[in-house]
């Protein structure tokens, strides 16, 4: 059998059985527990009715998680530069950048609620401060690490620093990049959930997915929430393709990572 | 001599730091054109030397000077070959041929016309296009020197440029390099541990020796150029290379 169709095959194996499972757990659980566990018809169901309200709140976190994963990767590279440049900077600031890391985003909400207000602002703030830790360390690790022999050639030619930054370091950085990226790439769809979870706004048409669960929650539609668990899912899958498209536009062709084999 | 020297080391010393001195009261003139080969045990300072003439690193006494100036006002007129050839991975053997152009701010067309003849001179023109990843070592190395040829240097400075290739392959680059040196009127300072690639290539072979590094013995090889690979099978080829490597092995032995 083909290699391909085999990586067709097996997951899709996997998924079946995995539905299997899910229903005979589902009835063998007593009459009055088996709302704790909707069966995937029911969750289907749910889509049905809800589709409209989730459809709606998914735009509005995807584009809460959109805007906080676009601001983080634009500050995380400039302040990655500028972490680059000097060991002293980096001595100074790292200490305060694992702090905000550190910061525990239920203890934040509220704060934040009062300085942006809620609704998408929040969200994108808490998208961002989830977002920025992995963007910068691995970007800052990147423009560290170019090999040293590449930059004695630089430094033979006489590059200036900002060549030796935008022709040899930057470019050199990437993989350590995309790296960074993937890992924000799964993060950011959760960081505007838990965002609009925690400060989200039901003012106009505001409201995320988080909210949604919110809502689902106390009207104890269970399918729904499961509905709304599977969209964050889908949200996530679509950063994370979208993230590794660029990621092989970028090192393809140079990168090992990226190396077929023969065979 | 009538010639006034391209390179003249007086009394050049080196040491790193407040270490043991590498290199003690080196005196050397390179009259333009000479080939000169350095061949020592590991360690006697054969790629500092190269170093400090490259304006990498700083003397500790002694002058250096390169047409009459120090190695970075003479930067333009010189170019290193590593011992590894030091691309960029993510650009073309072209592109990565453009490179000490690019960083001259040279005109693009300048550079695509320089890339192709370089290219062409050691003959890559067909491979312009493709990645480091997809090239041989010893393509690689010829990309490496098609980029040092690039900015035309009067003075070119190799270290061990072919060290990490087979033999045979080594043979061919060896041929190649003294093609080109028809073409171009390069003086070269030439790092290698291989006495039979210093006999080929040379006019003058330099044996150092270690602890402290200095200049052993000086050898003229009395060759015409152009040579090729049919200098590699006569008598007197050989004759120079065996008594080059007793002249090495005396000094190694001296050295341990
Ligand atoms: N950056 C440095 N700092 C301190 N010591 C150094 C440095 N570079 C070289 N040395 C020392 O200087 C001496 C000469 O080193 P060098 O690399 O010039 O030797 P070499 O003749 O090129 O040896 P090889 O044939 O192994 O390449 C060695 O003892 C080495 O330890
Ligand atoms: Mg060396």
């Amino acid at each position: 059998m083909s290699k391909r169709l085999l990586n067709l095959l097996l997951p899709a194996a996997t998924g079946v059985l995995f539905i299997a499972v899910w229903y005979a757990v589902r009835f063998s659980l007593s009459e009055d527990l088996q709302f704790l566990l909707p069966s995937p018809n029911e969750i289907l169901g749910a889509f049905r009715t809800n589709g409209a309200d989730l459809a709606h709140a998914a735009l509005n976190t995807a584009e809460g998680a959109l805007l906080g994963f676009v601001c983080a990767i634009t500050i995380s590279s400039l302040l990655a530069l500028a972490l680059s440049v000097s060991s002293l900077v980096r001595v100074s600031l790292y200490p305060y950048l694992m702090m905000l890391q550190m910061i525990p985003v239920i203890i934040f909400a509220p704060i934040l609620i009062l300085w942006v207000g809620p609704g998408l602002k929040s969200v994108v703030v808490i998208t961002f401060l989830i977002c920025f830790f992995p963007l910068v360390v691995n970007t800052t690790q990147g423009l560290v690490s170019t090999d040293r022999n590449l930059v004695e050639l630089f430094r033979m030619y006489r590059a200036t620093r900002l060549q030796e930054i935008f022709l040899l370091r930057a470019p050199a950085a990437l993989p350590y990049f995309f790296t960074g990226l993937r890992i924000a790439a799964t993060l950011a769809p959760i960081g505007a959930l838990v965002g609009d979870y925690t400060a989200g706004s039901s003012a106009g048409d505001g409201g995320g997915l988080g909210f949604q669960a919110i809502i689902y929650s106390s009207q104890a539609k269970y399918p729904a929430l499961f509905a709304t668990a599977a969209v964050t899912c889908v949200l996530g899958f679509v950063f994370v393709a979208v993230v590794m498209g660029l990621s092989w536009l970028a090192l393809h062709q140079w990168h090992d990572s990226y190396e077929r084999s023969d065979n | 001599m009538a010639v006034t020297p391209l390179v003249d080391l007086h009394d050049l010393t080196k040491r790193y730091g407040d270490g043991p001195v590498v290199l003690d009261r080196i005196n050397l003139a390179a009259a333009p054109g000479d080939f000169i080969s350095l061949i020592g045990p590991s360690g006697c300072g054969k790629s500092t030397l190269l170093r400090l003439i490259a304006g990498l690193s700083p003397l500790t006494g002694g002058t250096l000077r390169i047409d009459g100036r120090t190695p970075v006002e003479a930067a333009a007129e010189l170019a290193f070959v590593f011992q590894e050839p030091t691309l960029l991975p993510w650009l073309t053997a072209a592109q990565n041929v453009g490179v000490p152009l690019k960083l001259r701010d040279a005109p693009a067309a300048q550079r695509l016309a320089t890339c192709a003849r370089v290219l062409e001179l050691v003959r890559l023109g067909d491979r312009a296009h493709a990645h480091p990843r997809q090239l041989s070592g010893g393509q690689k190395m010829r990309v490496s020197i098609a980029r040092a040829l690039s900015l035309s240097p009067k003075l070119l400075l190799l270290d061990e440029p072919f060290g990490a290739l087979d033999e045979m392959t080594r043979e061919h680059l060896n041929e190649e390099l003294l093609a080109i040196r028809e073409a171009q009127a390069w003086t070269a300072f030439f790092v290698t541990h291989s006495v039979a690639e210093a006999v080929f290539l040379s006019s003058r072979i330099l044996v150092m020796s270690a602890n402290p590094g200095r200049v052993h013995t000086e050898i003229a090889v009395p060759f015409a150029y152009p040579r090729t690979a049919a200098t590699r099978l006569s008598r007197e080829y050989h004759d120079l290379v065996t008594e080059v490597s007793r002249l090495l092995r005396s000094v190694e032995t001296a050295a341990a």
